[in-house]
């Protein structure tokens, strides 16, 4: 509250009675519709708060029953609207059709991109980079099914081993330990051959011993120097890269109680649009084929 | 015994509030109002014309001379083309503007206030309607006062009406310098135009109406930040509007001789477009307009005395006018001797040399800038998950992100060439390649095109940890364009 209202002897004119550390302010008036602005910025403030969620109170929407979430599905709406001539685009083509049209794949990139992000990236990472324990790198050049467009398509729209679609890939491989089909010396042997595919054995007669058993019971898979097989989706064995590591304990887990990674079948759940830039999105990661 | 109490002095009981005193400046005539007339016609030809000016930038590019185009997030000027990390153009040109403006201040005073701010501008294009409607200063305060009859709702129906269609054409020109002029024109006054470019055309066309036709000298006075803080620009050797007290005091009638200059005819305050009188000294309302000099200068004329009684003069001036003709009687004698003791405006002072200095620096900065401001850049962005692919056959793959920025027209068609260890192989996927087998990256116009580099190294290479490569993109006859480094990451042991 002012104080002492008083004439300043310089001036001549009086003070607002307001004194800070000897420092006193005049009193100049302002006109007073200034007054009146101030007045209806605190008009207007109170209808907003009436109308508007302007309250930290759960369900104090406001009378006009507005939420930032409540407008979102309208601009959603309104972006699918806006890409929609795109999208039908994108649909009608084949994924080589887009990666050889530089809009379409740029715009196939870009929304390949975020749709890896939102329903890929959980199992192989946000750069297609994998992650042990079964989840293959994407961005290598190594493909258990194929690195051609339609062999990628093919599993995004069918998945792996998840019983939802008929033509899903990927087969079981026996547990040959636990099913009783090679004891643990043979498994022992036949991971050792496994390790000379790629020159890592450390036990000369071990290998000539696992040779004939891998002959027996992997090679209709794997092949017989173990170059895989991508129909049956049997991995190559003879290269660097493992997809559950490539020790010798690893290894001799994966023969003995098996292996058998899941991915879901993408057919249904997203747009064909959206499993077409998928498709050309995870063949850019790598390089594809 | 009683004690006495000495009586408390009457308190004068100011209101924090007044009412609103309205200003009815009147018609001046003069050298200043020239000026002025001058400024205003050339700052608003330029407001309402340049949106107008083409400016011929080949096919796909807009050919307005000036033109902020958000949607695109181009800055068009004539010749030059920013792009949005390049604003700092702009700042620096704000930056010449500020520190210019200090200058300008420090030697002549608020030039800037009273000639070429857009408020001032506009309150003058908008008074001179109020007096082409409503007559002068006294023919005004008398439609005011009186009855608001036929002619009091003719006269403010036109003034109104001439001031809303002069708001909409500001309002309407300042969407033209974010959109192509013709054809937002035609949009607008088809009713095709977006709500933004309604909203904003209604929004500059009501402060418009608001500040030049309501608030007007309020803008100055009690709204604009300007006025607060240029005191600290102006000295004693600037040039400010000033009333040479030493030569008009004491005021009085034309024919009385002990009287000095100042006749009190008033009119300097009845000219002034903020409704002060200059010869109550420096006041922060004065936005240094120099009506009052006009109107002074008129009269003294007119009474045969010489001009100058209100003048743009420095303080140091006005004090050593004042000393030394301190003591004196009015008449001749005084003015001469007031008039003899003024030397010339101090224009190099510490404080005007630095501002001097400043600007010099900032303008060759921004000079060094623009000159060695890149049209084509190279951004190089490594892949950051996974850092590195283990490749089937032993091998190492790192993948990086090029993007090439075109800020020209024209085409290009560029081969990249990798600089690191002999045995790493480059790969850019979708890039056609040249007769030497090296990858062209193309150029899109006065845009950026994306490409994806592989780099591989093979088996055997062993490159462990971080290794330093580098980019470098080639022109037509081989020499290095862009270099950009980067490095090629493989696992750590």
């Amino acid at each position: 509250m002012p104080t002492k209202i008083e004439k300043d002897s310089v001036t001549g004119q009086m003070t607002t009675g307001h004194e800070w550390d000897g420092i006193k302010e005049l009193n100049t008036p302002m006109p007073r519709w200034w007054l009146y602005t101030f007045y209806a910025c605190i008009a207007f403030s109170l209808v907003w708060v009436v109308l508007y969620p302007a309250l930290p109170i759960t369900g104090a929407t406001g009378l006009l029953n507005w939420t930032a979430r409540g407008a979102l599905p309208a601009q959603q709406a309104a972006e699918r609207a806006r890409i929609e001539p795109m999208m039908t685009r994108l649909r009608a083509a084949t994924p080589e059709q887009i990666a050889a049209d530089p809009e379409l794949r740029g715009f196939a990139l870009a929304g390949g991109r975020v749709a890896f992000a939102n329903n890929c990236a959980g199992c192989h990472g946000a750069g297609g980079q994998g992650a042990p324990g079964g989840f293959p790198s994407l961005a290598d050049d190594d493909w258990i099914y194929g690195g051609g467009f339609d062999a990628i398509q093919h599993v995004i729209r069918h998945g792996v081993r998840a019983n939802e679609s008929d033509e899903q890939r990927g087969i079981a491989m026996p547990a040959f330990r636990s099913t009783g089909m090679l004891n643990a010396a043979q498994v022992n042997d036949t991971a050792e051959f496994v390790l000379s595919l790629t020159g890592r054995s450390t036990d000369a007669a071990a290998v000539t011993r696992g040779e004939t058993l891998y002959a027996e019971n992997c090679a209709s898979c794997h092949g017989d120097r173990g170059e895989g097989n991508r129909d049956l989706g049997s991995p190559r064995l003879n290269d660097r890269i493992w997809l559950y590591g490539g020790d010798k304990a690893a290894v001799i887990h994966s023969i003995a109680y098996s292996r058998a990674g899941v991915m879901p079948s993408w057919q249904g759940r997203l747009d064909p649009a959206m499993v077409n830039m998928l498709t050309v999105y995870v063949h850019a990661l790598g390089g594809g084929e | 015994m009683s004690v006495i109490q000495p009586t408390p002095p009457p308190v004068e009981e100011t209101p924090l509030y007044v009412s609103h005193q309205k200003v009815y400046p009147r018609v001046v005539k003069g050298a200043v109002r020239r000026v002025k007339w001058a400024v205003v016609i050339l700052l608003l030809g330029l407001y309402y014309i340049v949106p107008w000016l083409r400016w011929d930038r080949g096919p796909n590019a807009p050919d307005q001379a000036v033109l902020v185009d958000m949607g695109h997030a181009r800055l068009f000027f004539f010749w030059f083309e920013l792009w949005p990390q390049e604003i700092y153009f702009l700042t620096g040109v704000l930056v010449l503007a500020a520190i210019g403006l200090f200058a300008v201040t420090s030697l002549f005073g608020r030039v800037w206030c009273g000639f070429t701010c857009p408020q001032t501008v506009w309150t003058d294009l908008f008074m001179w309607i109020e007096r082409k409607v409503e007559g002068d200063r006294n023919a005004r305060i008398k439609l005011d006062q009186g009855p608001k009859n036929r002619a009091w709702w003719r006269a403010k129906t036109i003034k109104h009406a001439a001031w809303l269609a002069i708001a909409m054409a500001t309002g309407g020109a300042w969407i033209m310098y974010f959109n192509d002029a013709p054809s937002v024109t035609w949009a607008m006054l088809t009713g095709q135009a977006g709500l933004t470019v309604y909203g904003f055309f209604a929004l500059f066309t009501a402060t418009t109406y608001v500040l030049a036709g309501a608030a007007r000298e309020q803008v100055c006075t009690y709204m604009c930040p300007w006025p607060r803080f240029q005191g600290a620009m102006l000295d004693e050797n600037s040039l400010v509007v000033t009333y040479r007290d030493w030569r008009g005091e004491p005021r009085g009638k034309p024919n009385d001789p002990t009287a000095g200059d100042c006749v009190d005819c008033k009119a300097c305050v009845h000219v002034c477009p903020t409704g002060i009188d200059i010869r109550d000294g420096q006041q922060l309302e004065c936005i240094g307009c120099g009506l009052c000099v006009d109107a002074c200068d008129d009269v003294m004329q007119r009474l045969d005395r010489p001009k100058g009684l209100i003048a743009f003069e420095t303080l140091k001036n006005l004090a050593a006018s004042e000393a030394a003709t301190k003591g004196m009687a009015p008449g001749a004698e005084r003015l001469a001797q007031g008039m003899a003791v003024r030397v010339p405006q101090k224009i190099l002072r510490p404080r005007t040399l630095v501002y001097a200095g400043v600007l010099t620096a900032a303008l060759v900065v921004m000079l060094g800038a623009w000159l060695l401001r890149e049209t084509l850049t190279l951004t190089v962005l490594r892949d950051r998950a996974p850092l590195y692919v283990q490749l089937a056959d032993g091998g190492l793959r790192n993948g990086f992100t090029l993007k090439l920025a075109q800020k020209l027209r024209g085409e290009l068609a560029l081969p990249l060439v990798l600089e690191g260890p002999p045995g790493l192989r480059l790969l850019v996927q979708d890039a056609a390649l040249d007769a030497e087998g090296r990858p062209l990256l193309t150029t899109r116009e006065d845009g950026i095109t994306q490409w994806r580099a592989l780099v591989t190294a093979p088996e055997g290479m062993r490159l462990r940890g971080s290794t330093p490569i580098t980019f470098r993109l080639l022109d037509a006859q081989g020499r290095t364009l862009l270099r950009q480094s980067s490095v090629f990451l493989g696992p750590d042991r």
